[in-house]
């Protein structure tokens, strides 16, 4: 069906543009690990405390990574007004949108996967046991981070700051994804590792109502 | 009209004022926390009508995406000011509360932190506003923010409420056990701070529809 | 494509639809302007205008900067949504689609991908089938099959232009704008273009296309047509000369 096939399209060259010249993807990777290594400085790097403040500081690294990452994603439409072309050319809007949340979901799931080595050995938890219930949790909490920041971005290329305002209109919205998301983590990587379905219910949710939500007024946001 | 607006005027002023009566002197001490409990007949139903007055904006805004009137956008902001002010009064009054009652300034509890978040999020929304000056362009945008922001309102709500009943920690800001003339002069005070929403997000649309005419009529003039 | 903003309609139309691109109509529309108006912050680029080309007229725009002509061509193409007024196709029945071709001052095309990557993205888009077929004739169409696999970036203005005509063409469009397509063409490129929308007009495809003043876009124009601040201050349908409608005021 052409949604699909529109939204296939445009993945497509997302990613390959995105891996091109991967710039993106390695200037996201550093960051995470500066905020991490940073973080690790405001606590006493124990083990009991590592395993408590890890996972949380872990989401809030992504977190904030994500909202400078996710920020080019409809700015560069308007180098060459490209986004006018894209209007012109595809049947359904959304598919622009879902193009460009999956790109952004894939990245910002390569970036937690490429990281969580990293963050095993610095933070000393065991990750490869729970390995498949942990990238759930990164599926289902970078997708409700992808649509949102998605959404944003075109939001934010409307309006003036928007390196600043991006990050003040997503963070909070995030709530939700940077508690469950965290409490979910902190669950798998504890002595007695458990996946905690009511905690992914709430990223289910949370996925569910904003992809709806954009899917319905998304095309509003592209309007002149 | 400004008979009318008057009239009103005058009546949400002695409703609040028998309110305020009623508050110090119908109701009876509680017995823990003595004075300093009946700031929650302003702390609890502020936070109620602000979550009121959000709902408005969001009808306000979803309406305006369907039918683009600007009536329906100056409904939303002015709805989203007042929404803000009336948090403002919650995260105030909770310190207030809460440092003679326990000696903490703040505790984290679900409601207090929700609506701090909530806080947030309309400020964002607000900020939003004033990033974009196209008044067409700002209407659309921020009603799909609006929209946006009060869907998560459920889901930050529901996983706070979900975190704190995970970590339990000493209960506060009770309103359990309500004795039964507590309880009238509570929903007189929803009552009376409810008008007084009404009355000031009239007033603020108002405001903003006078704007609209004094920047439609600069412009017909500068067409002429 | 006329969209409305009822969103209950939304479900159908992702899950319903037949294969749009047979929905799109190749053939030439007219358009119909009907009291558009469009307001941008404190401005009103267009006021109150009513305009009615023929399918099949090759109309050249003409004003100073700011008369409105790149929001007229914006508010044809659909992507400007005016604030008040309607815009109409005659010659195709209810509820059908023009094909649009738009051409801008700016590219509209990705500079980090080469130029068949371009077409074949735009062709896909547009649910051609055989894209990279279509890619291929259109670059060939366009004198730039020698340089199929570069990068856009290192297109000179004149080729970038070539590329744009080349996207713009791609849905085979019963409607053609252009806006300024002209402007920062060298004297050969500028010579294709004129040869290539020619060919366009003679095929009976519309065709608005802006214009600074006389030149040789100008001059293959059947009516021409003036904005002043919004508004439709000339037309040569209304009996003006071509050159009083170029003549008024600067180029």
């Amino acid at each position: 069906m052409r949604l699909f096939a529109n939204t296939a399209a445009l993945l497509g060259k997302e990613l390959q543009t995105e891996f091109r010249s991967r710039e993106l993807l390695t200037t996201t990777i550093v960051f995470v690990l500066i905020v991490i290594v940073l973080f690790s400085f405001t606590f006493d790097p124990s083990v009991s405390e590592s395993r408590r403040f890890g996972p949380g500081l872990l989401w809030l690294a992504f977190l904030f990574s994500a909202s400078l990452m996710i920020q080019p994603s409809f700015l560069k439409e308007r180098t060459n007004d490209t986004l006018s072309a894209l209007r012109l050319s595809v049947g359904d809007p959304f598919a622009i949108f879902l193009a460009k949340l999956l790109a952004n979901a894939c990245m910002l799931l390569l970036t937690q996967l490429l990281l969580l080595p990293i963050f095993a050995v610095l933070y000393n938890v065991r990750v490869f046991p729970v390995f498949p219930q942990l990238m759930l949790v990164f599926l289902l909490g970078s997708t409700g981070v992808a649509v949102t920041g998605t959404a944003l971005s075109a939001i934010s290329a409307q309006a003036r700051m928007r390196e600043l305002l991006l990050p003040l209109l997503l963070l909070p919205l995030l709530v939700p994804i940077l508690i469950a998301s965290t409490e979910a983590t902190a669950a798998l990587l504890d002595e007695k590792p458990a996946l905690r379905w009511d905690w992914l219910g709430i990223l289910v949710a949370f996925d569910v109502v904003f992809l709806t939500a954009l899917w319905l007024f998304g095309e509003y946001l592209l309007e002149e | 009209m400004i008979a009318k607006t008057g009239v009103y005027t005058f009546l949400v002023c002695v409703l609040m004022s028998v309110t305020a009566y009623a508050s110090f002197y119908v109701a009876p001490t509680e017995s823990t926390m003595g004075l300093v409990q009946r700031i929650f007949y302003l702390h609890a139903p502020s936070g109620m009508v602000s979550l009121m007055a959000f709902l408005v904006s969001c009808i306000g805004s979803v309406a305006y995406i369907f039918t683009r009137k600007a009536k329906w956008d100056w409904l939303a902001v002015s709805s989203a000011e007042v929404g803000v002010a009336f948090c403002t009064v919650v995260l105030l009054t909770g310190p207030i509360w809460a440092h003679p009652a326990w000696g903490v300034w703040w505790a984290w509890d679900a409601r207090l932190t929700s609506t701090l978040v909530l806080w947030l999020l309309y400020v964002a929304y607000l900020i939003l506003r004033t990033m974009m000056e196209d008044a067409d362009r700002r209407a659309l945008v921020s009603a799909f923010f609006g929209v946006f922001t009060f869907l998560d309102v459920p889901l930050v709500y529901g996983s706070i409420w979900w975190w704190r009943t995970q970590h339990p920690q000493p209960v506060v800001f009770t309103s359990a056990g309500l004795d039964p003339t507590m309880r009238k002069v509570f929903y007189l005070s929803w009552l009376s701070l409810t008008c007084l929403m009404a009355l000031l997000v009239r007033q603020r649309y108002e405001l903003e529809s006078s704007r609209e005419e004094l920047r439609t009529l600069e412009q017909e003039l500068e067409a002429n | 494509m006329p969209r409305n903003a009822r969103a209950p309609s939304k479900f159908c139309e992702t899950w319903c639809e037949a294969d749009a691109v047979s929905a799109r109509i190749g053939r030439p529309a007219g358009l119909k302007f009907t009291k558009i108006e469009k307001r941008f912050a404190s401005l009103y680029a267009l006021r109150r205008l009513d305009l009615e080309i023929a399918p099949g007229e090759c109309v050249a725009l003409t004003g100073r900067n700011g008369s409105g002509k790149t929001t007229l061509l914006r508010v044809a193409s659909q992507l400007t949504r005016p604030t008040r007024g309607e815009l109409a196709f005659p010659g195709l029945k209810e509820g059908e689609a023009p094909a649009i071709g738009y051409v801008s001052h700016a590219i509209m095309l990705y500079e980090e991908l080469t130029a068949e990557e371009n077409l074949q993205l735009f062709a896909r888009l547009l649910g051609i089938a055989e894209p990279r077929r279509r890619a291929t004739q259109s670059l060939e169409a366009t004198n730039l099959s020698a340089r199929a696999t570069s990068l856009v970036r290192t297109f000179s203005r004149g080729m970038k232009q070539r590329l744009a005509i080349a996207r713009a063409l791609l849905s085979d469009p019963g409607v053609l704008l252009l806006d300024e397509a002209g402007t920062g063409l060298d004297t050969e490129s500028m010579a294709w273009l004129a040869n290539r929308i020619r060919a366009l007009r003679d095929e009976g495809r519309t065709i608005v296309m802006s214009v600074h003043g006389e030149s040789a876009l100008s001059q293959l124009a059947t009516r021409a047509a003036r904005l002043d601040a919004g508004t439709l201050v000339a037309d040569t349908r209304a009996g003006a000369t071509f050159q009083s409608v170029f003549a008024a005021g600067e180029a």
